[in-house]
């Protein structure tokens, strides 16, 4: 019989063990979400997160062995994004419908989100540098990676703050809203997936459909509206 | 399945294409949605064929963060002695992007009298 430690190289060196542990993680995750009776707070990717980084510390795992395994997760992302036209389709007349708010919201989100992030930032002391890495954070991640080093940002730095803005607005999405008293679940949805992009669209489609074609769309929109926008607005703090 | 799968990986494959060879500013599989939407209204009956494995993929969708997530976590040094001013920088402007986002969107819907259904 091999010890442990044979068997835990043999393990760590392929796919196996590190996909199972990051659907292990999201099924917990999952699991806490259901029982907190949903609560926003309770977000399943920040628990899956915790656990997997916690877990790669413990057993010095570099994130690149773990990657290998969790790729197959992640590859998932781009079919999933093209998956969002069968809810968008399905409301497409209601689009149409609501065209006019629709361009209205989402200019409005995605200035807001870029000019308030600056404006903070700058008012707390934060660089010229990490200002462009942070302008264009709220637009999907590989859009606002492209946008950041085309101002002179950092692509690592400005995917943990796409990653943070996500969960963020994740969990601050359906207390907020409530306290406004929104109840048009396009405004709702729409708005997330501007200021939020897929993790704020993940989470609207947990909560109605309705929010999470609406978000889907409104993550396509401000990926091409922050490109035009960002780069703008940065100027005017630098 | 089969066929379901493989209509998201072509059209994610030609929006990656188009999106690299014309240098849009948008990633492929943004294009590859708006393809996808194109081909429904083109085949409606398409999207039986895809429900169940759009909706399998949809409703699991924060899942697929997770390994980006953790890969973040390292990065936190990235942040700096800034972490605190960014934090509140990400706070703040995303929750008044929601809210700007969804009154706009609402305030304009009632003005022209635009409720849901």
């Amino acid at each position: 019989m091999s010890d442990f430690a044979e068997i835990w190289s043999y393990l760590s060196r392929g796919p196996l063990l590190w996909l199972s542990a990051t659907l292990a993680a999201y099924a917990l995750g999952d699991a806490c979400f259901r029982a907190a009776n949903r609560a926003p707070i309770v977000n399943p990717v920040l628990i899956a997160v915790a656990c997997l980084a916690t877990l790669l510390h413990l057993s010095a795992t570099p994130y690149a062995t773990y990657f290998e395994g969790a790729q197959f997760v992640h590859f998932l992302l781009g079919p999933a994004t093209v998956s969002l036209a069968l809810p968008l389709w399905e409301n497409l007349h209601r689009v149409r419908k609501a065209a006019l708010p629709l361009i209205a919201a989402l200019f409005a989100g995605s200035f807001t989100a870029v000019v308030t992030a600056l404006a903070v930032a700058r008012a707390m002391g934060v660089d010229d540098r990490v200002l462009a890495s942070l302008a264009p954070k709220s637009a999907t991640a590989p859009v606002a990676i492209g946008i950041s080093q085309n101002l002179g940002g950092s692509p690592t730095l400005t995917a943990v703050l796409v990653i943070l803005t996500g969960i963020i607005g994740a969990v601050v999405a359906t207390p907020l809203l409530n306290a406004l008293g929104m109840k048009d679940w396009r405004a709702r949805g729409f708005a997330v997936g501007v200021a939020a992009h897929g993790i704020g669209t993940a989470r609207a489609f947990q909560v109605n459909p309705t929010a999470g074609a609406f978000a889907g769309l409104g993550m396509g929109l401000n990926a091409i509206v922050t490109a035009v926008i960002a780069p703008i607005v940065l100027r005017w703090f630098l | 399945m089969i066929h379901a799968l493989l209509i998201l990986l072509i059209c994610q494959l030609v929006g990656e294409a188009i999106a690299r060879g014309l240098a849009l500013p948008f990633p492929g599989p943004v294009l590859g949605m708006v393809l996808l939407v194109a081909a429904l209204s083109l085949i409606p009956k398409l999207v039986d064929l895809m429900r169940p494995v759009t909706s399998g993929i949809l409703g699991h969708m924060s899942l697929l963060f997770v390994p980006a997530g953790v890969g973040v976590v390292g990065h936190f040094g990235a942040l700096g002695g800034q972490g605190l001013g960014l934090m509140l920088a990400l706070v703040l402007s995303t929750a008044a992007a929601i809210a700007v986002g969804a009154l706009t969107f609402a305030g304009i819907a009632r003005l022209m009298g635009n409720t849901d259904e």
